[in-house]
């Protein structure tokens, strides 16, 4: 279970995370929902150690993450970045299996290879990209390869980060389709950061809403039509006019 | 009129904004450098960069090398004439080269060349989250990305330094014997007999330490560059100047270790 508790986090003046309060469970999909700018990525990036929280303790199965020893706490993670965030210089077999070709989950090199295009099956692509490069790929494409690398080593949790900002509405369905079809069959527990409906609808188990760096509503995704909380009605009906103030 | 607290402020927030920088820069090498004696080890990575770094660098540094040790050859037989010490050309030449002009040419190629392409490289690596991924995949970036690199370069700096030496000796040697009516036999023996032990060490010497600074220069300012193509731009911008000012002091202290008591 990952536990955010009371977590603070500032840039200077601006106070992005105000005492966030979040709790995932096992093999849970949680997506956290909120407009640009509200601390969505701070929040995924605390929990990974990428972004040091002023103040507030987060937790995974009730071990402190700052404390925790990092190889073995990262193993358990697999994340994909909004950009892909595709290593350039290698190919795509190569960014798949990043994780398999060294460290402590390292396997010969054959192996790590078979691995890595058994994964770009998974998501859609056929063998013949895997000695491409990330610059031969279209932005789709280059989204399957980052899903890909996130589920190769078979992690535990899974953290996508606007997995369709950029997409097409056809590309960000299968995008969508593909990541829960995998954490539902790895069994993985998720975490996603989006402010896309299509996707929180398509991926949640639960949702929780980000906003002036506090969570300001959690619950089923099945009740947040119907949850009354202001914020929550403004943001998946789209509207201007609400308590979340819209810059025109 | 500013008040003297004003004015003291004025004196001391840039004092400490330099100290600070020149603590930060010192951590990081301090980081850099304590990787090399902790697992993994990225060799791959190492040969890549050494291949990226050296054997690419050679004809920009062969190069220059060369023009310049034609245009010392010539300075040196058009001023020595004015004194009647145009036969000094070969000594001169190669003096010039292996002390001073072959370690800081190609150090000011290494740092345009390879400090630019680092910081470049890393910085954007930076911008398109590639950093945060490689840490999300269990890899420290110092240990995958900036040790290689800068030891990449601190083996390769005396090997490229020593490459500028010889070549820019080649340069004075070709004009020398072909425009100025030098003896063949005689210019090599005279620049062989006149190089001694040290000029050679203080070079390669020197190379390394060159080596050194533009590769930390570079992923230095790539790791702590800013957001966007201008933050790309800014660190790619400031970590040659850096590296360039950094090898010109460096060199000037080098020499002095070496070539005065």
């Amino acid at each position: 279970m990952i536990k955010l508790d009371n977590v603070y986090k500032s840039f200077g003046n601006n106070h992005v995370l105000r005492g966030v309060d979040l709790e995932i469970q096992r093999g849970e999909s949680m997506v956290v929902i909120g407009g640009s700018g509200t601390g969505k990525s701070v929040t995924l990036k605390s929990v990974l150690g990428l972004v040091t929280p002023d103040s507030g303790v987060i937790t995974l199965d009730g071990e402190d993450v700052t404390k925790a020893e990092r190889d073995a706490f990262l193993a358990r993670f697999g994340m994909l970045f909004q950009g892909g965030a595709l290593f350039d210089s290698l190919s795509i077999w190569e960014n798949v299996a990043f994780r398999l070709l060294r460290g402590s989950l390292k396997r010969p090199k054959a192996e790590a290879r078979e691995i890595a295009i058994e994964k770009l099956r998974r998501v859609g692509l056929k063998p013949e990209v895997a000695d491409q490069f990330p610059s031969e790929l279209s932005g789709g494409m280059q989204k399957r390869v980052g899903l890909a690398r996130a589920i190769a080593a078979e992690p535990e949790i899974i953290f996508f980060d606007e997995p369709t900002t950029g997409l097409d509405p056809i590309m960000s369905g299968v995008i969508n389709e593909l990541i829960r079809e995998i954490v539902v069959e790895m069994g993985a527990t998720a975490m996603t950061i989006t402010h896309d409906m299509t996707s929180v609808r398509a991926i949640a188990d639960k949702v929780a809403m980000l906003h002036e760096g506090v969570i300001q509503w959690t619950g089923a995704v099945a009740d947040m039509d119907t949850c009354g909380d202001p914020y929550v009605e403004q943001f998946i009906q789209g509207r201007a006019e609400g308590p979340i103030e819209a810059v025109r | 009129m500013m008040s003297p607290t004003a004015a003291l402020a004025a004196i001391g927030r840039p004092a400490l904004a330099l100290l600070a920088a020149i603590g930060r820069l010192a951590l990081f090498v301090f980081d850099t450098i304590s990787h090399l004696f902790r697992p993994p080890f990225y060799l791959k990575e190492l040969r890549d960069a050494l291949v990226s770094i050296g054997y690419f660098s050679l004809p920009v540094v062969g190069l220059t090398a060369f023009f310049t040790g034609g245009a010392l050859a010539l300075q040196i037989y058009s001023g020595g004439a004015r004194f009647n010490a145009e036969a000094v050309v070969p000594q001169i030449v190669a003096i010039g080269m292996v002390r001073e002009l072959g370690p800081v040419l190609a150090g000011l190629m290494i740092a345009a060349r390879v400090t630019s392409s680092i910081a470049a490289e890393i910085a954007t690596m930076k911008v398109t989250e590639q950093i945060d991924a490689l840490v999300t995949l269990s890899t420290n970036p110092m240990k995958y990305l900036t040790l290689p690199r800068v030891l990449a370069a601190t083996i390769a700096g005396p090997i490229l330094v020593g490459v500028a030496d010889i070549i820019g000796i080649f340069g004075g040697y070709t004009v020398a014997t072909g425009r100025l009516g030098f003896n063949t036999a005689a210019y090599l023996q005279n620049t062989v007999n006149f190089i001694e032990f040290t000029d050679i060490t203080s070079s390669l010497v020197k190379g390394a330490a060159f080596g050194f600074i533009a590769a930390v220069m570079g992923c230095y300012y790539g790791m702590n560059s800013g957001r966007g193509a201008q933050g790309v731009g800014q660190a790619t911008k400031l970590s040659v100047v850096a590296a360039a000012v950094m090898i010109l002091a460096a060199n000037y202290m080098l020499t002095g270790l070496f070539f005065t008591s």
